[in-house]
């Protein structure tokens, strides 16, 4: 899950990592109270899960409170990258000295960790890595021994930061690096970080990403998910233990496994290039088991889609055979007739594996009007393209 | 000949007393493997009947090697208690850890890897893995021992189903050893040493790679492929179609800007002299038309 800016700010505050408090308001008419309170020049940042605000015109400086509600009003409901902006968060303005960059990440290649530091802060990372790679220091962290005062120098150093302020950014990592290990997070980055005129170190702004597989062990972060923001299908699919991501197609998509599911995507999109440009609609994986509960669970949650014209069951019997499959459809079917749920979509069902044959006689026998027996991934693929297409 | 996993393997079963753990402990079994032990901490003395083959439950996995001399652990334990079960198989220097469970926190596998890397004694599989099956000799894992047979073709993956699709779309040649290496985005065991065990492997003639979208294993693979392996590679990548920020199921299956991107693996791929089947039937497809050129 990726975090908002002030709810990064807000896990640095925990860990002792020096950074400005603020407001979050999302109503101008909030803005100029919140701007009052915290007194002075402030900054209203848009509140996106996306880089580039900036440039996109979502972060202002705003002189007085009256100012503050101006900005506020023209950043909420901005569109950034697909982003809609609606929240602002107001904070005081910092003097600037100089800006820098720092970040841990994981490192998917080398199974480890790795730090980058950069005393070119304030702009974008990617463009420093380009145009002057000297400028980012990467040094690898070694999961067990992880970042103590020694690490952090080793960084700083690497980084050339200036001695004035060496002692206080190693600090700085070390907190870091506690957010970053004591909050399963994979990837901390704060860009600036800031020194101000006096001589202080601040983390004007902060990137945090954190591992979902970890929710067991941090209660706290559910608090985090911003349920507004996510689609209404995808939360209903959440609390029903799915793994469901709303696209934006015609042709619903149910399988077992993510790869097959993900390939399955292809497969209709392909499809679709013949069939008037119909897309998939979603990506649902129903897991090996493919039992008729959850069968009849994730049917409900794709017919719940008004954009969903047709639907593609794809499933490979492996764990749990075909014939196995094909009653938990038929099972399926039954649940959501009991439940009041139309079923009066097309669904095409493509079964392969073990016990293809009588997975297939079985739904053959069942002779339920909307479903459609096809013999391969690819012919099935068509199939629904076509009938979505109509 | 197979790679990791082979008659001789004498495997025991992390967390077989749970749902998991037990059913697939009873496939295993079926299948043909030798399941020599089970460890459930607590639970030491105890017996798990396997469709009549008795399995004894050991407290530990030192136990269970020094008893029964077990040189494979499957591991079932719940997400939490992953980390502390695979550093116990490195402690008891079991060459090969096949890590199935699903969930496990990413800085957890980076501890238990990087453990395992230092100890210098185990073979890391997985995490979020289907684990592995030599066709014919042994299954560690939860891959269906029956929709396939032993044959040419050594393959390697990020999904299960899709191991799967393509154990079964080439039953007919068979294969040496399917390895599923998990989609998380630390795995232990990557495509690259399946590839360099497979081209040392006399008995595999064919290479079938499987990948998906996220990360850069499979550009990597690709350099690896160029530079190491002479024998002919077949490559399916998922998530064409992806769109960029989304997580598609595994926990690294994520386009991120520019990287991660199915056509970027692909071409890569393609570079080094892979055929890249466009849905896994076409790879199929070039996988038999390798074979009978052969």
């Amino acid at each position: 899950m990726d975090l908002y800016e002030y709810q990064a700010k807000e896990l640095f505050a925990k860990h002792g990592v020096p950074t400005q408090s603020g407001e979050i308001v999302t109503d101008a008419s909030q803005a100029a109270a919140a701007a009052d309170r915290i007194g002075g020049l402030v900054v209203v940042k848009a509140q996106v899960k996306t880089g580039g605000r900036g440039k996109a015109g979502g972060v202002k400086l705003a002189e007085n409170p009256a100012d503050a509600e101006e900005k506020a009003r023209a950043i909420l409901g901005l569109d950034i990258k697909g982003h809609v902006v609606d929240k602002v968060l107001i904070t005081g303005a910092a003097d600037i000295a100089e800006e820098y960059y720092v970040s841990f990440l994981l490192d998917r290649a080398n199974r480890n960790f790795l730090a980058m530091a950069s005393v070119e802060g304030g702009v974008e990372i990617e463009e420093v890595a380009v145009s002057n790679p000297e400028a980012l220091a990467k040094v690898a962290i070694d999961p067990i021994e992880g970042v103590d005062a020694a690490k952090a120098a080793e960084i700083v150093a690497q980084a050339k930061f200036p001695a004035d302020v060496a002692d206080q950014v190693a600090d700085v990592l070390v907190k870091l690096w506690d957010v970053f290990v004591k909050e399963d997070a994979t990837l901390v980055e704060v860009n600036p970080l800031v020194k101000t005129p006096d001589g202080q170190i601040l983390a004007l702004d902060g990137k945090v990403t954190l591992d979902d597989n970890a929710d067991f062990r941090h209660p706290d972060h559910e608090a985090l998910v911003d349920i507004a923001a996510t689609d209404p299908l995808e939360v209903k699919a959440k609390e029903k233990g799915l793994n469901y991501v709303k696209l934006s197609g015609e042709v619903g998509i149910i399988g077992n496994g993510a790869g097959l599911v993900m390939s399955t995507l292809d497969v209709v999109a392909y499809a679709g290039e013949e069939h008037g440009g119909v897309k998939p609609a979603n990506f649902l994986d129903i897991g090996g088991g493919a039992s008729a509960q959850v069968m009849a669970d994730g049917l409900e949650i794709i017919l719940g889609d008004p954009e969903v014209k047709s639907v593609f069951v794809n499933v490979f019997g492996g764990i749990t055979s075909c014939d196995a499959v094909a009653s938990g459809i038929v099972q399926a079917m039954g649940m959501l007739a009991e439940r009041g749920d139309a079923v009066d979509k097309p669904i095409v069902c493509r079964l392969d594996g073990n016990n293809a044959a009588e997975g297939r006689r079985i739904l053959d026998e069942a002779e339920h009007d909307v479903i459609e027996l096809v013999d391969t991934m690819d012919e099935a693929a068509a199939r629904v393209a076509e009938l979505a297409a109509r | 000949m197979a790679i990791f996993l082979d008659e001789n393997s004498r495997i025991l079963v992390q967390g077989i007393t749970g749902s998991e753990g037990g059913k697939h402990t009873r496939r295993m079994v079926a299948g043909g493997s030798n399941i020599v032990a089970g460890v459930t901490p607590g639970k030491g003395g105890q017996t798990v009947d396997a469709d009549g083959t008795s399995i004894p439950v050991f407290n530990s996995v030192s136990d269970a090697v020094e008893a029964t001399g077990a040189n494979v652990s499957v591991v079932f334990v719940p997400p939490k208690f992953t980390k502390g079960a695979v550093m116990e198989v490195v402690d008891a220097q079991v060459p090969l850890a096949v890590v199935i469970t699903e969930g496990v926190p990413v800085h957890d596998t980076a501890n238990f890897f990087t453990y395992a890397q230092n100890a210098g004694t185990t073979r890391v599989s997985g995490p979020n893995c289907p684990g592995l099956i030599s066709p014919g000799k042994s299954n560690a894992g939860i891959i269906p021992a029956d929709i396939t047979k032993a044959g040419r073709i050594g393959l390697v993956s990020k999904s299960g189903t899709l191991t799967y699709q393509m154990m079964f779309e080439c039953r007919d040649i068979g294969f040496t050893t399917c390895v599923g290496i998990g989609g998380d985005p630390v795995i232990g065991t990557t495509h690259i040493d399946c590839l360099a065990a497979f081209e040392e492997d006399p008995d595999t003639e064919v290479i079938i790679m499987i990948g998906e979208i996220g990360g850069d294993a499979e550009e990597r693979a690709a350099a690896f492929i160029k530079d190491n392996v002479s024998k002919p590679v077949v490559g399916y990548v998922a998530g064409f179609t992806a769109p960029e920020g989304k997580t598609m199921g595994h926990a690294g299956a994520i386009v991120s800007g520019s990287s991660g991107t199915a056509a970027a693996k692909a071409e890569a791929l393609e570079a080094a002299g892979v055929r890249v089947g466009k849905t896994p039937s076409e790879a199929a497809r070039l996988a038999r038309e390798i074979v009978a050129g052969l």
